[in-house]
């Protein structure tokens, strides 16, 4: 089996974040980091070759964005990935939703992936679409927000939480999977493995070499265009209170809650 | 091309989801401005008088694909693609919710179309549509239009209110769907049914107490329990633990759960992301317990309280019952 795991650089949780009102796009300058969601996503790959319930031959990371976008491959590649591949092109920049995943879709089909493994939203754009995305453009069978996965006879047994409770699917390979991150707990790499990721295979592909047609991808070749950035509608800001004498901090809630009738 | 379809989601017996009866009511305000039909996609076991009513939120119309089965996504990527393409259809909308998400995602790549998710509101301009969605944990709203048609808006969770505009039945339409090999290839093992059965209705109380992975484990969540019981309200709970398995579903707030509105929502160790935000941002007084300062809830609870929720929680209980006794 191979598994590909779809991988993306985003900035860092604790950088303030903004967006450019010139290019009207995220500024991604600053600290930048793996995307947290997608360690589940790799992991997932690690047990299932550790586990032995399938053979698993190659588990590669692959991205799409900018130069630096490298060093969330190198991370990748320390928790477990064996090579990496990364799609960058400055005809890229810009690209939405469908344009980003039709462009994801082609350097995986270059891969032929039995299963393709990703998190379940990212740290920065707050979407849980893209997997979905390249699913139908691979033609693959696909289920997001999975919890809980098994591999038996070749197939995939998933649970996800929906509207409803707790769905039991089952899923033909190949497929494409986004896991919540509930499904697992993240290794930590290794100083070895840290140190040795930088020596793994890494491969850059641009557009032409996975054959992205240059008028689906980038600002151009994208169906939605941001036309205004507002600020949201005022809130008053809240009451904030640092425990300091918790006895004291006790009394304050107490009268807070009193005051409002809600004791 | 003209109209608005959207997708009405059910439990597999006809009964529908409040979200997508929404997105019906949405649709049929918004055609009001940019012309064309409000229409609606049921798929499965719907009778003709369940599908005739989403008439009464709306629909002039409701394609009916009985052959395709609820609940999984790409088949009713199919159907609703064939609709699209079919009727010259403008725009697919969707209400909050999980299979919203993952049909309009679908539909994205299946017809090349432009697509807004976690939408907040939607306008008309002229005859098309702009999506406002709120990025970057809701400190920025972006207005968002399509360069072709059609165009995919995913609505966040309660964005659009159902109405019961007392609308007339709407037409039901039957139509055969071929579905394509990979859609096929998903099969519903066993689906989720709500999970109410002898719990309690988190939906109906005045007082919640709202707890997520801050206590740490399953253990000690008796601590919220303890001052659940001393408010007179009840335990409900982020999608982090129910997914852990401390509690049961039926208590889960958010995206996938139950959306609430008590009178007072207190949280403790809840860092109040938007999946959390959207089921309890309209309760009327939010008190949020954590140890993290930067944790989202502080951005929008009324009385937030940095500090370790094992040491206050007790100490709270007891005042309050010594409050309440006395």
């Amino acid at each position: 089996m191979k598994i590909c795991c779809l991988v993306k650089e985003v900035p860092d949780a604790a950088v303030q974040k903004r967006i450019d009102p010139d290019t009207k796009r995220l500024d991604r300058s600053g600290e930048r980091n793996l995307n947290p969601f997608d360690t589940h996503g790799i992991e997932a790959a690690m047990q299932i070759r550790e586990g032995g319930a399938a053979e698993v031959e190659e588990i590669v990371a692959v991205t799409m964005g900018p130069d630096t976008a490298a060093r969330a491959l190198h991370k990748a590649v320390a928790l477990g990935a064996d090579r990496s591949v990364h799609l960058s092109d400055d005809a890229l920049s810009g690209s939405d939703v469908c344009a980003t995943g039709y462009a994801l879709a082609k350097v995986l089909e270059s891969e032929s992936p039995d299963l393709v493994l990703l998190g379940q939203q990212s740290d920065d754009g707050e979407c849980y679409t893209i997997g979905a995305v390249v699913a139908d453009h691979l033609k693959m069978p696909s289920l997001t927000q999975v919890i809980k996965m098994d591999v038996t006879d070749g197939k995939l047994r998933c649970e996800r939480q929906a509207e409803y409770g707790y769905d039991t699917v089952e899923i033909e390979l190949p497929a494409v999977i986004s896991v919540g991150d509930a499904i697992n707990e993240p290794r930590y790499p290794s100083l070895k493995a840290i140190m040795g990721a930088k020596k793994k295979p890494l491969d850059t592909k641009a557009t032409g070499d996975v054959g992205i047609e240059g008028d689906r991808v980038g600002e151009s070749g994208s169906q939605t265009a941001v036309l205004a950035i507002n600020p949201p509608p005022e809130k008053e800001a809240g009451e904030i209170i640092e425990d300091e004498d918790t006895n004291e901090t006790v009394e304050k809630i107490v009268a807070w809650l009193d005051e409002r009738k809600l004791i | 091309m003209a109209g608005i379809l959207t997708y009405a989601l059910h439990d597999g017996e006809g009964n529908f989801n409040q979200n997508s009866l929404g997105a019906v009511s949405e649709a049929a305000k918004l055609v009001g401005d940019i012309g064309g039909e409000a229409a609606a996609l049921v798929v499965g076991d719907v009778d003709d008088a369940q599908a005739a009513s989403l008439g009464a939120h709306g629909a002039a119309k409701v394609y009916r694909a009985k052959g395709v089965e609820e609940g999984l996504a790409q088949p009713i990527v199919d159907a609703m693609a064939k609709v699209i393409s079919e009727n010259d259809i403008s725009y697919a909308l969707f209400g909050g919710g999980l299979l919203g998400f993952e049909i309009g995602a679908g539909l994205t790549a299946r017809l090349g179309a432009g697509v807004t998710m976690e939408v907040t509101a939607v306008k008309a301009d002229g005859d098309k549509l702009v999506a406002e969605r709120p990025v970057l944990q809701d400190s920025a709203i972006v207005d968002v239009g399509y360069v072709s048609e059609p165009g995919v808006i995913i609505g966040r969770l309660n964005a659009f209110d159902a109405n019961d505009g007392g609308g007339g039945d709407a037409e039901v339409v039957d139509i055969e769907v071929e579905l394509s090999d990979f859609s096929t290839k998903a099969k519903m093992v066993t689906r989720g049914e709500s999970g109410d059965e002898g719990g309690v209705d988190i939906a109906d109380a005045d007082v919640l107490v709202g707890s997520g992975r801050g206590f740490g484990g399953e253990e000690n969540l008796s601590v919220a329990r303890d001052l659940a019981s001393a408010l007179g309200g009840e335990v409900a709970a982020t999608r982090a633990i129910v997914d852990a398995g401390w509690i049961p579903y039926a208590t889960q707030i958010g995206q996938t759960g139950k959306t609430v509105a008590p009178k007072l929502y207190l949280a403790a160790g809840v860092s109040g992301a938007i999946q959390h935000k959207v089921g309890m941002q309209n309760s009327e007084n939010i008190v949020a317990i954590n140890k993290d300062q930067n944790a989202p809830i502080f951005e929008y609870c009324d009385l937030g309280i940095v500090g370790d929720l094992h040491k206050i929680m007790p100490k709270l209980t007891e005042a309050i019952k010594a409050k309440k006794g006395g």
